[in-house]
C-alpha cells in the first residue's frame, strides 16, 4: 500500500492505495470520478485522457503513486449537466458522440489540443517545423487520433471542436 | 395495438418536435462523464468485489488439471468459479459455445475461470495464478480449406438455397457475363466500453448491471443458463458504450459476475480485459463469396448469382451475405446460396448490418465491374436493373423504394460528372485520385415493442420501456414521440430505458430499434391520450392535445390537473400484421467516396464522403445523420483495415487488441455528408419511420473499393484493401 | 501485475545502485510502455524505481555543437524543441509520427529507445515466444507476420522494434549516455545500442543490469533535407510498416534508416554511399539479406518506393 495526495479536479483528495494502482483507477474505483472511462487499459483507445497539470495523458498508464502532488483535470472537473464548459457544449449542439463511452476522454484531449496549438507544439501534419502551428481541420484530426471513436462521430466532433477554437481566437 | 393497414393522419404527422433536429436529452450527461455505465455503479450496491476473467489459453481440447491453490493463497482472495464448482449450467438461447468453458474448450479465450478479490489489482494478480493443464486436440481455423465440406444453411428466416427461373440456363448463355470471387475477413465489434456487469443477489433474486442490447432476451439467458427461473433476474442497462451486434446476447461478463456473486456471497463487478475480447466474444464472421452476373448488352440484367460461405462453432450460424442480392437488382433468372463450415474458431454472430455489410462489399464491386464490362456508368446500370417489385415474387412491392432517386441526387450533389470513367488518370500532386460508387439496401424489420407512460401532476410525461440506446439516439426520439404525441414541451418528457422491470419493447438490434421502439411508445401514448379524454369526459376522437393542454370544443384542461395527485397511466404495444408480408420494406442508400491513393506506398487516404438515404420518416436527422457517419466510418474501417488475423495453426485471432486491430481514428475521416430523402412510409408503422443505423454501413466498403479501382486500375476483391495489395499494380514511383 | 515495491530515486548513480541492490529492479519513467506490459505479465519487476524526480529533463547544447537531450525529456518537448525544428527536424518529426499526443505527454526519450516489441505473440503470454520466455520458441514464425520483421531476423525471432525515434536517433549518430551502479558513466554509439536477435532475443540492448540511460546526445547539425516517412495502415496512431527517416544533401548525398523492417533501427552505412544512384541502389544494399515471409515481403518493395518518394521529395 501507498499514500498518495493528488488535487483533483481543484480539491485535495489523500489515498491509500494498493501500489498497482493505475491513475485511471484510483479516480474511477477510489474516487468515484467515473467519468473518465476505461476502455482498452493498455494506452490504446484514450478513452481514459485527463489532463495532469495542464497536459493530457492516457490514465491508464500511469500509476497513481507517480503523481504525488499533480494537479488532476477530470472531465468532472471542466463542467456539469447545468453548467457546461464550452467544449462540452458544443459537443452536444454538433452532436459529437453517440454511445458517449470514448466522449469524456474525446472532450478533454480536444481543450488539451486546443492549448497545444496555442503553445506552438507541432504535428505530423505540420507542414513547416519552424512557424506556428494553425487550427486547420487537418490538425485537429491528426492531433485527436489518439481518442477513438467506434461509433464514428469524428466528423461531428470536428465541427464541435473547430467552433469552441474559433471563438478563442 | 394492431398495425395491419397502413397508417393515416396521426398525431405525429403534426411534426412539431417528431423530424426536429434536436440536441440529444442525454447530452448534458454524456459530455460530463455523468451517464452512468455498468461498470461504474457505486452507487446501487455496497460492498462490491472485483471478478477478472481466465481465459483458454487453446483454441480446442480440454482442461487435463487446474491449480487452483496458488490462487486461493493470493492477497484479498475470495472466491474462485470455475466448471467444476459452478453447478448445472444451462445454456442461452442465443449463445453458441459456454460461456463457462471446461473441461472441453471450445474456442480461444473462452472463459475458464473467474477470481474474485476484495480490489482489482488482488483479483487480476490472482487470475494469472490459476494453474491450467491442456490436452489440445486439432481444429479447423481455415476457412479457405474448410469450405468444400459446407452444409446447406438458412438465413434467420429464409431457405437455404432460394432462387427463381433457370439461373443455369440463362447465365452461360447471357452476351456478356461476369464471374468473380470475393472474401471478406472477420470482423471485431471493437465497442469502447467493454463488455461489463456488476451483479448482486438478494435470495435467490439476482440484479445485473449490465451493458447490453437486448434486455428480453439476455434476462431469458441469464435464467435459463443459471436454471432460475426468468422473474427471479433483473437487468438494468441504461447507457451502453457501443454494442454494434457484440452486446446482443448474453456474454461471459454478467453470467459470470452473477457466478462470482453466489460465490463470493457479496455483489461481484467485471469486465472483460481488452486483449480478451476478440477470442472471448462474437465476431463478424469471414466470407468467401462467389458472384455471378449475366446481362444482356444494353444492360439488363438475366442472370444473377450469388453464393456465400463462411464458419461457425458447430451448432452456429452462418454470415448471411446472400440475402440484398434477393432483392436489390431486377433479373429474371436468380439463385442464391448460404454455405457454412465447421470453423473451432471463436463464435461468429451478428454485427452491424449482419449479411448485407460482408454481402454488399462483394455485390457492389461486382455491379462496378459490370457496368465496366458494358461500357456503362456504374450508376445508369443500377438505374437500369432497379425494381419495384420483391424480384422472387414479383406481386409483392416494394412499400417504397427510392434508390434511383438516391443515385441521381448524390450524383448530382457529389459532382459525379466529373469522374473519369478510365481509371488510373487523374493525379494530385502525389495522390492518384479515383471517385466510387455503390448502392445499399437494409431491410425493415418489425416487431413487437411495448411501452408505459405516465403523466403525472406537473404535467411530466414518464416513459418507461426495456429499450436500450446504444448511441443510437433512443431516449431521444423516444421523448420527441412521447412529447409530440401528448402535446408537451420535450422538457416534460422523462424517458427511462433499459431495466428488464419496464415493458419489453425490440430492443436495439437490425436497425429495427428506432421505428419499434417509437411505435410501441406512440401505442402506449394513444392509449394514455384516451385516458386523459375518458378522465375529463371528452370524446377522445376530437380532443386537442397541444401547449400541455387538452382542449375539446371549447373546454380546455391542463394535463397536470387532468392527471391529477395519483396521475395516469397507459401501458401498450405495437403488434404488426402482415403488412411485412404483402409489402417489401426496405431502406435505400447510394453512397459515393472519393479517395487519394499514394502512387509510391499505396496508402489510401478518403477524401470525401456522401450518402443519400432514403428510409421512411427522419425521427431526428441530428442524431440519424449520426448514425449514418458512424456506420461510414464503420465501413472505411472495413475497406482499408480491419480485419482480425487468424492463426490457422493455433487457432485464434493474433491481433486481439485495438492496437493490433486497427479501426479508423480521426485522421482517417473527411468531412461526411448525409442527405435523407423525403420520405414518410405509411406501411412500416404509425411513425412512417424506418431505421438507418446499418443502412449507413451498406454498400460502404465496395464504394471505397471501387473508388480505389478508379484511382488506380486496381481491382482487389479481397478486403481490407491494404497497401500490399495495391503496390504491384501501381506505377513507377 | 504482480506486486512491487516501489522507491523514487534520489540520483542517477543512487538509482543505478539501487537497481543493483534489488533483484527484479526496474526504473520507471513515462511508464506508457513498462505498464502497458506490467498489466499482461510480460514484465514483473518486483522493485519500482521512479526516476522521474531526477534532474534529466533538459536539453543542451553541447561544446561540439550539438545537443544533450536528458533521459526525461518528454517526446513532447523534444518534438517542439526550437533547436531540434531547426536543425534535426528528422527526430522531431519522426517523435511527432508516433503513439498519440497524450502518449508523447508522457512517454521519455530514453523509455522510447527501450520500447519492447509489439509483435502481437509477445504480448500473448498464453503462446510461446523466446523474448518474453527465453526458449519456449517463437509462434509467430509460420503464423501471422505481416507486421514483422524481413531482415536481420534469427530462427528464434522475427519481432521489429517498434520506435520511430530510434530511427531518427540512428540516422543522426546518436549517443546513449548513461551510468552504471558503480557509478561510472559511459556513452554508447546508437548503432552499438539496439542487439540484433540472434538466439537471444530477450536481450535487446548492450545495457548492463543496473545500467541506466542519462542523456541522449547528437552531434553538431549536419544540415540537409530532413524526411521522415512513415507509412500504415492507418493514417495516425499506429505502428509502421515500414518507415524511411532520411538526411538529403543538395549534392543529393545523405544517410538513411529504416523502421518497421527489423529488431533495431535498420542502418547500414554502405547504403548511405548509394543515395546519389537513387532508391533502387540503397533499397537493394539496405535489404541485402533479407528474409521475409509471404505475409510480409511487400516490405521490400515498400521500402524501395518509400525511398524513392523520399529522394524525389529531398529534390523538390
Amino acid at each position: 500500500m501507498s499514500k498518495v495526495t493528488l488535487t483533483v479536479n481543484g480539491a485535495n483528495r489523500e489515498l491509500e492505495l494498493d501500489t498497482r494502482t493505475t491513475l485511471l483507477d484510483a479516480l474511477r474505483e477510489h474516487l468515484q470520478l467515473t467519468g473518465t472511462k476505461k476502455g482498452c487499459d493498455h494506452g490504446q483507445c484514450g478513452a481514459c485522457t485527463v489532463m495532469v497539470d495542464g497536459q493530457r495523458i492516457n490514465s491508464c498508464l500511469t500509476l497513481a503513486v507517480m503523481h504525488e502532488g499533480d494537479e488532476i483535470t477530470t472531465i468532472e472537473g471542466l463542467g456539469t449537466p447545468g453548467n457546461l464548459h464550452p467544449m462540452q457544449a458544443a459537443f452536444v449542439k454538433h452532436d459529437g458522440y453517440q454511445c458517449g463511452y470514448c466522449t469524456p476522454g474525446q472532450i478533454c484531449s480536444a481543450v488539451a489540443v486546443l492549448n497545444e496549438i496555442k503553445a506552438g507544439i507541432p504535428s505530423h501534419v505540420s507542414a513547416d517545423l519552424t512557424v506556428a502551428q494553425q487550427t486547420t481541420a487537418a490538425e485537429l484530426r491528426e492531433r485527436m487520433s489518439g481518442n477513438i471513436c467506434r461509433c464514428g462521430a469524428y466528423s461531428n466532433i470536428l465541427d464541435a471542436i473547430t467552433e469552441v477554437a474559433g471563438g478563442q481566437t | 395495438m394492431r398495425f395491419d393497414t397502413p397508417a393515416t393522419t396521426n398525431p405525429i404527422d403534426q411534426l412539431k418536435i417528431v423530424g426536429k433536429p434536436v440536441d440529444r436529452i442525454d447530452g448534458p450527461l454524456k459530455t460530463t462523464g455523468t451517464a452512468p455505465y455498468a461498470y461504474e455503479r457505486h452507487d446501487v450496491v455496497p460492498n462490491q468485489a472485483y471478478g477478472y476473467v481466465v481465459g483458454s489459453a487453446i483454441a480446442k481440447g480440454r482442461i487435463a488439471s487446474i491449480d487452483l491453490s496458488t490462487a486461493q493463497r493470493a492477497p484479498g482472495f475470495l472466491a474462485i468459479v470455475t466448471a467444476d464448482n459452478a453447478g448445472r449450467l444451462g445454456r442461452g438461447r442465443f449463445n453458441t459455445a459456454r460461456l463457462l468453458g471446461g473441461p472441453d474448450i471450445e474456442h480461444y479465450h473462452q472463459a475458464i475461470a473467474l477470481v474474485v478479490a476484495e480490489t482489482f489489482e488482488q483479483a487480476r494478480a490472482a487470475a494469472q495464478l490459476v494453474r491450467v493443464d491442456y490436452v489440445r486436440t486439432d481444429g479447423m481455423f481455415d476457412l479457405a480449406a474448410a469450405k468444400d465440406s459446407w452444409t446447406p444453411a438458412a438465413g434467420l428466416g429464409a431457405p437455404a438455397d432460394p432462387g427463381v427461373g433457370d439461373f443455369a440456363g440463362a447465365f452461360p448463355t447471357a452476351p456478356i457475363q461476369l464471374d468473380a470471387a470475393y472474401t471478406t475477413p472477420d470482423h471485431s465489434h471493437a465497442m469502447m466500453e467493454p463488455h461489463a456487469s456488476i451483479a448482486a443477489w438478494e435470495g435467490d433474486s439476482l440484479t445485473v448491471w449490465t451493458s447490453n442490447q437486448m434486455i428480453n432476451w439476455t434476462v431469458g439467458d441469464l435464467a435459463q443458463t443459471l436454471g432460475i427461473a426468468r422473474e427471479k433476474v433483473r437487468l438494468i442497462s441504461p447507457f451502453i458504450g457501443g454494442g454494434f451486434g457484440g452486446k446482443l446476447f448474453l456474454r461471459a461478463d454478467a453470467l459470470l459476475a452473477a457466478l462470482g456473486a453466489r460465490a463470493a456471497r457479496r455483489p461481484v463487478k467485471v469486465a472483460l480485459p481488452r486483449p480478451l475480447m476478440a477470442n472471448n466474444t462474437t465476431h463478424r464472421p469471414a466470407t468467401i463469396q462467389r458472384i455471378r452476373i449475366g446481362a444482356t448488352r444494353d444492360g439488363k440484367i438475366t442472370a444473377i448469382g450469388h453464393e456465400s460461405w463462411s464458419g461457425d462453432l458447430p451448432g452456429g450460424g452462418p454470415e448471411n451475405a446472400v440475402q440484398q442480392t434477393r432483392l436489390l437488382y431486377a433479373g429474371a433468372n436468380r439463385m442464391t446460396a448460404t454455405r457454412l463450415a465447421i470453423l473451432d474458431l471463436p463464435e461468429g454472430n451478428a454485427m452491424r448490418a449482419p449479411g448485407e455489410a460482408p454481402g454488399l462489399m462483394a455485390l457492389e464491386i461486382a455491379m462496378d465491374e459490370m457496368a465496366e464490362k458494358l461500357g456503362l456508368d456504374p450508376i445508369e446500370f443500377r438505374v437500369r436493373n432497379d425494381t419495384q417489385v420483391d424480384p422472387e415474387n414479383p406481386g409483392r412491392p416494394f412499400s417504397q423504394r427510392q434508390l434511383i432517386e438516391c443515385l441521381r441526387t448524390g450524383a448530382e450533389r457529389f459532382g459525379w460528372n466529373k469522374r473519369n470513367a478510365q481509371p488510373g488518370r487523374l493525379r494530385d500532386g502525389r495522390w492518384l485520385t479515383g471517385m466510387g460508387v455503390a448502392a445499399g439496401l437494409r431491410n425493415n424489420l418489425l416487431t413487437t415493442s411495448a411501452a408505459r407512460v405516465r403523466l403525472d401532476h406537473r404535467g411530466v410525461v414518464t416513459v418507461e420501456t426495456d429499450m436500450t440506446d446504444i448511441g443510437t439516439g433512443s431516449y431521444t426520439i423516444i421523448a420527441q414521440t412521447a412529447a409530440e404525441m401528448m402535446g408537451v414541451p420535450l422538457d416534460k418528457v422523462v424517458v427511462r430505458l433499459g431495466d428488464s422491470s419496464f415493458p419489453v419493447s425490440a430492443g436495439s438490434g437490425g436497425q429495427w430499434g428506432a421505428n419499434n421502439s417509437t411505435a410501441g411508445v406512440y401505442a402506449a401514448c394513444v392509449k394514455l391520450r384516451e385516458a386523459v379524454a375518458q378522465k375529463l369526459g371528452f370524446n377522445s376522437a376530437d380532443a386537442v392535445f397541444g401547449d400541455g393542454q387538452v382542449r375539446s370544443g371549447n373546454r380546455t384542461v391542463s394535463l397536470a390537473e387532468a392527471a391529477g395527485e395519483s396521475g395516469l397511466v397507459a401501458e401498450d404495444a405495437i403488434e404488426y400484421g402482415d403488412l411485412g408480408k404483402q409489402y417489401q420494406q426496405s431502406t435505400f442508400v447510394a453512397h459515393f467516396v472519393e479517395v487519394g491513393v499514394d502512387v509510391a506506398t499505396g496508402e489510401t487516404h478518403i477524401r470525401r464522403m456522401l450518402a443519400v438515404c432514403a428510409a421512411g420518416r427522419i425521427l431526428n436527422p441530428k442524431s440519424a445523420r449520426s448514425q449514418v457517419i458512424g456506420a461510414m466510418t464503420m465501413g472505411v474501417g472495413a475497406a482499408l483495415m480491419e480485419q482480425l488475423a487468424v492463426d490457422k495453426r493455433r487457432g485464434f485471432f493474433v491481433n486481439h487488441d485495438l492496437a493490433g486491430y486497427e479501426v479508423p481514428v480521426h485522421a482517417d475521416i473527411p468531412h461526411q455528408e448525409v442527405i435523407f430523402l423525403d420520405e414518410t412510409d405509411p406501411i412500416s408503422s404509425p411513425m412512417k419511420a424506418k431505421g438507418v443505423g446499418e443502412l449507413g454501413l451498406c454498400g460502404v466498403g465496395a464504394a471505397v473499393a471501387n473508388a480505389i479501382y478508379n484511382a488506380t486500375g486496381i481491382r482487389v476483391r479481397d478486403y481490407p484493401i491494404t497497401l500490399d495489395k495495391l503496390l504491384a499494380g501501381l506505377p513507377e514511383a | 501485475m504482480r506486486s512491487f515495491t516501489y522507491e523514487r530515486a534520489s540520483s542517477p548513480a543512487e538509482a543505478a545502485a539501487a537497481a543493483m541492490r534489488t533483484e527484479g529492479a526496474r526504473f520507471i519513467a513515462g511508464g506508457t510502455n513498462l505498464l502497458d506490459l506490467m498489466k499482461l505479465e510480460i514484465e514483473t519487476p518486483t522493485h519500482l524505481i521512479d526516476v522521474n524526480g531526477l534532474a534529466l529533463d533538459k536539453i543542451e547544447t553541447t561544446t561540439e555543437g550539438g545537443l544533450r537531450i536528458g533521459a526525461l525529456v518528454r517526446n513532447t518537448d523534444l518534438a517542439a524543441d526550437e533547436r531540434v525544428r531547426r536543425d534535426y527536424g528528422l527526430l522531431s518529426r519522426a517523435l511527432l509520427a508516433g503513439a498519440s499526443g497524450q502518449l508523447r505527454n508522457k512517454a521519455t526519450t530514453a523509455g522510447n529507445l527501450l520500447q519492447r516489441t509489439r509483435c502481437p505473440y509477445f504480448y500473448d503470454t498464453n503462446q510461446p515466444c523466446n523474448k518474453r520466455q527465453p526458449g519456449s520458441g517463437c509462434a509467430a514464425i509460420g503464423g501471422f507476420t505481416r507486421p514483422l520483421a524481413v531482415i536481420g531476423t534469427s530462427d528464434a525471432c522475427i519481432a521489429t522494434h517498434p520506435s520511430d525515434m530510434a530511427v531518427a536517433m540512428r540516422a543522426l549518430d546518436a549517443t546513449v549516455e548513461t551510468v552504471r551502479s558503480d557509478g561510472t558513466v559511459r556513452g554508447i554509439p546508437i548503432a552499438e545500442f539496439h542487439r540484433l536477435p540472434g538466439d537471444t532475443p530477450h536481450i535487446e540492448t548492450t545495457l548492463v543490469p543496473g545500467e541506466l540511460i542519462t542523456a541522449v546526445t547528437l552531434p553538431k547539425p549536419v544540415g540537409g533535407k530532413h524526411i521522415y516517412r512513415k507509412v500504415r495502415d492507418r493514417a495516425s496512431y499506429a505502428f509502421a510498416l515500414v518507415s524511411v527517416g532520411a538526411i538529403v544533401q543538395r549534392d543529393g548525398t545523405g544517410r538513411v534508416a529504416l523502421g518497421g523492417v527489423a529488431h533495431r533501427p535498420w542502418r547500414v552505412e554502405a547504403a548511405d554511399a548509394e543515395m546519389p544512384r537513387g532508391a533502387k541502389a540503397v533499397a537493394e544494399r539496405l535489404l541485402a539479406g533479407a528474409r521475409p515471409t509471404d505475409e510480409n515481403a511487400f516490405k521490400l518493395p515498400l521500402v524501395e518506393r518509400t525511398l524513392g518518394a523520399v529522394l524525389a521529395e529531398a529534390k523538390g
